[in-house]
């Protein structure tokens, strides 16, 4: 039993602890549209996924009345559609945040490819992630890699999910529709058969899973593994970081 | 003989019996299966009694002649009126008396008559490997006629999958390089009007519309007519109702296969092709391929015949080597990466035990 007037709150602590402690060492990195734009976008990703893949291979035929009266695969491309457009209209607002934003919302959007300094960074990482470095940088934003992967398997693939998306989607709303004088190019574009272009989308619902695996996995091994919060970052959008060493 | 002096349409149609209340008729139906207003109704009437027959030169490539046998069953307009009163078909292998050099003395004769004026309609389409040598009509590779057909035509109509895409020849590895004309003849308006074969009814159509109008009907991004052209046979399909509730034929012989279900689930192509078979059909508009209780296999869509099996929604990839479509290559690639995320994990894991059993240790120590 420890005596009373000794008791302090961080009675756990060492003194690299306390030092820690005592200083302020977190950032505000994700304002709040950032954030909310994260979680509907998981939200709206999520939807697609589970409805394209039922679009691609459908339930069990289901009898539960006249066709007429029953609307069941109808309503599966439907929550498609719409949560496909919300995605493509959130995403629009991101890139419309990247600009008003602070610089971290950039960082989705391009990669610094002339910089050594970058690259250097991204090698690091990866030895870190190949139990090469016994400890990892600490960074406000996304780490390089991060970055890197970012950019290529999200910001690229959502792209490439939304124009060939809005290509299928303009197949149903008619030559001359607003969708098919915007996207009506990507079909001839590809091949000129919409077939190919069914295939393509359909394996970019896969690249989409296989980029959420991997950033759920690494998002939660840095929470635990690296100097500084990962997750709670997201949803309260400050960075904070555990020791205070560069 | 100049234009001026050619019979017109109607001459022709008198001249076999057709009476004047017949070729109205005939007029109001064009109207209507062009998609135009009765109003255009006296001008088809107009271009027919005043214009000059239009001299057509058809020629046959590599090709199975399903766009001639479509052709021949027009029902509306019958493609008797077509070939023998409305077109001037002066040349065709299959269809004319004339054989051998009578037959490309006629070719000849049609070029050098009507040079800028007749159209070239080209069925099937030209090997180019070995310099042509798969194809030979009247002992020259047929890339020469078609090239030397063309140069002088006003338009080019690419009848069926052939001509437009390269259909099966040209299919994967497509040992003769077949080559659909628009890539051999690039100087010159080129129609295509594909499918395997093209339904007759739109075939004629197109012809009666850009001889009543004496211009090209309107035609899509990929150079099709857009009024044939403009929709997918689901768009028009009279079983989308059972698509959109969500019933399926699962097997060939299941009861929802005789209660006519979507065939969605068996591979029909009807959402990826666009066509008029579920609107237009055919034989004159007895049947179309779902209607018989098939899937359409896409017969009017580019590189159709490389798109996998005709019986599967989600097709195989033959760019990966083996037999497996997106879901399973996806499948796949998630495994692979779940895996790796596993065993990463893990020794994530042990590395980070092992750190905090070394830092205690060295804790103890000091």
């Amino acid at each position: 039993m420890s005596n009373s007037t000794e008791y302090s709150p961080l009675v756990d602590a060492d003194d690299d602890d306390i030092a820690t402690a005592s200083r302020q060492t977190s950032i505000y990195v994700y304002e709040a549209p950032v954030r909310l734009w994260h979680w509907l976008n998981a939200l709206a990703i999520l939807v697609l996924c589970i409805t394209g893949y039922l679009i691609g291979s459908p339930p069990p035929t289901m009898i539960i009345s006249e066709a007429a009266y029953q609307f069941v695969f109808g309503y599966i491309r439907f929550a498609h559609f719409a949560a496909a457009l919300m995605l493509t209209v959130f995403f629009l607002g991101r890139i419309y945040w990247a600009f008003v934003g602070n610089h971290h919302s950039r960082q989705l959007f391009y990669i610094p490819f002339w910089k050594g300094e970058f690259w250097r960074e991204v090698w690091h990482e990866v030895r870190w992630y190949g139990f090469m470095e016994s400890e990892p940088k600490k960074y406000v934003g996304h780490n390089p890699l991060a970055q890197l992967a970012m950019f290529l398997f999200f910001t690229l693939g959502i792209t490439f999910m939304i124009v060939t998306g809005l290509a299928l989607y303009a197949e149903g709303a008619g030559r001359g529709s607003f969708y098919d004088i915007l996207f009506g190019w990507v079909t001839p574009l590809l091949g000129g058969n919409s077939h190919v272009l069914h295939t393509l989308h359909h394996l970019g619902m896969w690249w989409i899973i296989v980029f959420v695996m991997i950033h759920i996995y690494v998002a939660i091994r840095e929470d635990i593994m690296s100097r500084q919060s990962i997750v709670s970052t997201m949803i309260s959008g400050t960075r904070s970081f555990k020791d205070d060493r560069p | 003989m100049d234009l001026a002096e050619m019979e017109t349409f109607y001459d022709v149609m008198r001249r076999q019996g057709i009476t004047r209340r017949s070729f109205m008729k005939y007029c109001s139906l064009t109207a209507a299966a062009l998609g135009l207003s009765p109003s255009f109704v006296p001008k088809i009437a107009h271009a027919m009694e005043n214009k000059p027959r239009t001299p057509v030169i058809w020629v046959h490539g590599l090709e199975c002649t399903c766009c001639s046998e479509s052709f021949i069953r027009s029902a509306h307009p019958l493609a008797k009126d077509v070939v023998l009163s409305m077109i001037s078909l002066d040349y065709d292998d299959t269809l004319m008396a004339a054989a051998g050099h009578q037959a490309e003395a006629a070719l000849q004769d049609t070029i050098e008559k009507y040079k800028g004026n007749y159209i070239l309609a080209v069925e099937g389409n030209p090997p180019l490997n070995e310099d042509g040598m798969f194809c030979i009509i009247g002992g020259k590779p047929f890339v020469d006629q078609l090239r030397h057909a063309a140069e002088h035509a006003k338009a080019v109509i690419s009848w069926g999958a052939c001509a437009s895409y390269g259909c099966v020849q040209a299919a994967k590895p497509n040992p003769t390089r077949a080559t659909p004309v628009h890539k051999v003849i690039t100087d010159k308006p080129i129609i295509k009007v594909p499918g395997c074969p093209p339904i007759a009814e739109v075939m004629t159509g197109v012809i009666t519309y850009m001889l009543t109008f004496d211009r090209l009907p309107e035609l899509d991004r990929q150079g099709r007519p857009a009024m044939f052209y403009s929709q997918r046979i689901h768009d028009k399909c009279y079983r989308r109702p059972h698509f959109d509730a969500g019933q399926f034929v699962e097997q060939w012989d299941d009861d929802n296969a005789r209660k006519g279900y979507c065939l969605y689930k068996m591979g029909c192509k009807g959402p990826t092709t666009y066509n008029a078979c579920a609107t237009t059909r055919w034989n004159g508009g007895v049947s179309f391929p779902i209607q018989s209780g098939h899937g359409c296999i896409g017969c009017s869509e580019d590189g159709f015949w490389d798109q996998g099996s005709f019986y599967d929604r989600v097709t195989d990839l033959t760019q990966f080597g083996v037999e497996a479509n997106a879901d399973e290559v996806g499948l796949a690639a998630a495994g692979v990466v779940g895996g790796a995320v596993a065993a990463h994990a893990a020794v994530s894991a042990l590395k980070n035990a092992q750190r905090k059993s070394q830092k205690s240790k060295t804790r103890e120590e000091a």
